[in-house]
């Protein structure tokens, strides 16, 4: 019988790059949210409501959002695979990890698109 | 493996060079944003939610202590920043040299505390 071991499933690459893209997401809409918020004329409530009802601010924080959820999973499953020894405990961390993500993902759109 | 190797892995004697600092810094303040994402989540909820609750956020924010723990937020999301972005030339071979790894990580440092008190200086 082979003893397998859940280690080595080859995705390094691919979550490296993914890191990478989603970092650089980020990076671009930090500062185009801090251009987008300086251009405001005034910072109250109705400006600021009307500054998410346009369709580019909400996709742009979709892609934001996501990109976010992605990178913090992949950061987060990284911390644990480097102090979590026992596999059992590591994986339902990792599927807690998972579905709190998903909830985080839910709640944005909630909030974007309202109730 | 041999396991005679030395080690030499105790955190309270060894000196770290700054790039292992900032390296530190950065999944620790990584880790602590994604602890925070339910408040971010929750404050920007209710900026969006009506003009009550607007103001309900207004108050939330204005609160001292609330106020030190975003700064301590914003510190952590700029410093994660400027070390990523220093991460991303390093993965482009800029800055590999000791010498410039060792300059990069102290501007990392300055950067990201310096953009924290100006923006503190800012919002407060």
């Amino acid at each position: 019988m082979v003893k397998r071991e859940v280690v080595g499933a080859h995705y390094g690459l691919r979550d490296w790059l993914a890191q990478r893209v989603t970092a650089v997401v980020m990076t671009v809409y930090t500062l185009l949210f801090l251009v987008a918020l300086a251009s405001l004329p005034q910072l109250d409530y109705a400006h600021w409501k009307a500054l998410w009802a346009l369709p580019v601010m909400r996709y742009a924080t979709v892609l934001f959002a996501l990109s976010l959820l992605l990178h913090a999973w992949i950061g987060v499953r990284n911390i644990f695979m480097d102090y979590i020894k026992p596999t059992g405990l590591r994986l339902t961390l990792h599927a807690v990890v998972i579905l709190t993500l998903v909830w985080y993902a839910a709640w944005a759109a909630q909030i974007l698109w309202g109730i | 493996m041999p396991k005679s190797r030395p080690k030499h892995l105790n955190l309270l004697t060894i000196r770290f060079p700054v790039m292992a600092v900032v390296s530190g810094m950065h999944r620790i303040s990584g880790a602590v944003l994604f602890l925070f994402l339910p408040l971010f989540l929750w404050l920007w909820q209710e900026t969006l939610g009506s003009r009550e609750s607007f103001e309900t956020f207004r108050s939330v924010v204005s609160n001292p202590l609330m106020k030190i723990i975003l700064l301590g937020l914003l510190w952590g999301y700029l410093h994660h920043l400027c070390a990523g972005i220093r991460h991303l030339a390093l993965d482009l071979h800029l800055g590999i040299e000791l010498a410039a790894a060792r300059a990069s990580s102290v501007a990392v440092l300055v950067a990201s505390i310096g953009l924290t008190v100006i923006a503190g200086v800012a919002l407060w």
